[in-house]
């Protein structure tokens, strides 16, 4: 299971409170994660990612255990604590606006 | 009794102002998608409790909201965009090749006779049309594929289409101006247009009188006269009597023909409205004074409508989409400033006062009259 925390517009689009828990086929990669994110909450297609080219939002990042894996393949493995579920996949808006 | 419901759009969320046919007293609910910006909210002509708008953020892209019921509750739709084929290029502020990119949706129109039907102005500037409620969306790439396409260029807002009005008397007739390519006009429901420019005059362009380039900023219709348009340009009213094939400046003695905003009275097709602004570096009105100017003679004679208006130290500006009007009798006029205010008039002009003083910036005004 996944544990994944969105910005509280994208909650408040798709009526989630709290985190968002999710079970992936597989191994756990931004992708996967993405994909079952947005299977189970179609309104948020494209507010996370390009419809096509699937490339992140430019204002949004993603960060887990203090890190930003915002660069990283949307293949690569998530860290094992997220994949564990001691940490949450936090999907982040950037400061910005004044 | 007749009631009405007044749909703004925001730069931070839509609001629903409710009254009855006095329009004296009014109840306002919202933000809805608070922290959003909302560059349009309309209602189905056909069901009135169906209602499309228009949500979108530079952090989280486009969304599309729908109402069944009058706007109490909502729905997420469909938000994905895609131009039809390669997108190719327009030309960048500076005269460059720009590849299309979808940035947002400026406009709804739902169809005259079909809840489900809706079509959607976009920037950059192109035409999509829905079938099934909002949920899908298909590029009328007809319009985008005219072969003045590459030629388009951006305004200061975006290349946006930002008009569509659907002809009550032909179905396949449709309008549609984009800022700054022009209007275009499709005669057979969007499948071909023609670009509907002549007698437009604009100094800012290489070729002042050019078949594409024209910074139109709004185009109205009264639904009994379809084939009598009229225009507020960058510069210039203007108005056409022959469905856009050529025009006429109407501009006569208004202080600036500058503006944004322009509408036609609900049951006079001559009587029409605009709300002059300085300027295209000074977005308020002149002087300090908020003046609704009307002609009653199709253009040309213009009086001044000032009562409940703010007559000195005004400084707000009214957007393209942000004036509309009710059909009651006498006929009701809205419009929205970026100051966050909403003005209503229950005389046709002569009166004005506040529904709403303290919104955000208001981005757009629609109007329903209910039974």
């Amino acid at each position: 299971m996944i544990r994944v925390l969105l910005p509280a517009h994208l909650r408040t689009l798709a009526h989630i409170e709290g985190e968002v828990q999710l079970d992936v086929d597989g191994t756990a990669t931004l992708r996967s994660v993405l994909d079952a994110l947005e299977a189970r909450y179609p309104m948020l297609c494209g507010t996370i990612r390009d419809h096509d080219t699937q490339q992140r939002r430019a204002f949004l990042r993603f960060f887990a255990c203090e890190e930003d894996l915002s660069h990283e393949s949307p293949d690569a493995p998530l860290p094992e604590a997220v994949v564990k579920a001691a940490e949450p996949l936090i999907v982040l808006g950037a400061v910005a606006g004044g | 009794m007749s009631k009405v419901r007044v749909l703004v759009g925001t730069r931070k969320g839509a609001f629903v102002l409710t009254s009855d046919a006095k329009r004296d007293k009014w109840e306002v609910s919202g933000p809805h998608f608070a922290g959003w910006e909302i560059y349009h909210v309309k209602g189905s002509p056909v069901d009135p409790n169906r209602i499309y708008a228009s949500q979108s953020s530079g952090w989280f892209g486009q969304v599309i909201q729908r109402s069944n019921d009058g706007g109490k509750t909502w729905e997420a739709m469909g938000n994905k965009f895609a131009y039809d084929g390669v997108p190719g290029t327009h030309q960048w502020y500076d005269g460059t090749p720009h590849p299309w990119e979808f940035k947002r949706v400026w406009h709804l129109e739902p169809s005259l006779t079909d809840p489900d039907a809706v079509y959607a102005g976009i920037e950059d500037a192109a035409l999509f049309q829905s079938s099934d409620g909002g949920r899908n969306w298909q590029e009328l790439s007809g319009l985008r594929g005219h072969g003045s396409g590459p030629h388009w260029q951006p305004g200061a807002g975006g290349m946006c289409l930002h008009t569509i009005i659907l002809d009550p008397s032909d179905a396949k007739r449709i309008y549609i101006a984009i800022s700054s390519a022009g209007a275009f006009r499709s005669d057979d429901a969007g499948k071909t247009w023609k670009p509907i420019n002549q007698g437009l005059r604009s100094e800012h362009i290489p070729d002042p009188t050019a078949e594409v380039g024209h910074c139109v900023h709004h185009i109205a219709m009264h639904p009994s006269k379809p084939d009598v348009l009229f225009m507020q340009k960058h510069w210039d009213v203007m108005r056409s009597d022959n469905a856009g094939d050529s025009w006429q400046e109407v501009s006569g003695n208004l202080p600036t023909d500058f503006g944004f905003a322009i509408d036609v009275h609900a049951h006079e097709p001559e009587t029409i409205y605009v709300v002059p602004i300085k300027s295209d570096s000074e977005h308020y009105p002149l002087e300090g004074k908020l003046r609704v100017y009307r002609s009653r003679t199709g253009g040309n004679e213009w009086e001044p409508l000032t009562k409940g208006l703010p007559q000195n130290d005004c400084y707000v500006n009214v957007l393209r989409d942000a004036m509309a009007v009710d059909s009651l009798d006498s006929c009701g006029v809205y419009f929205g400033t970026t100051g966050g205010q909403v003005y209503a008039s229950s005389d046709a002009g002569d009166s004005w006062a506040p529904i709403v003083r303290d919104l955000p910036a208001v981005l757009s005004v629609e109007v329903q009259t209910l039974p």
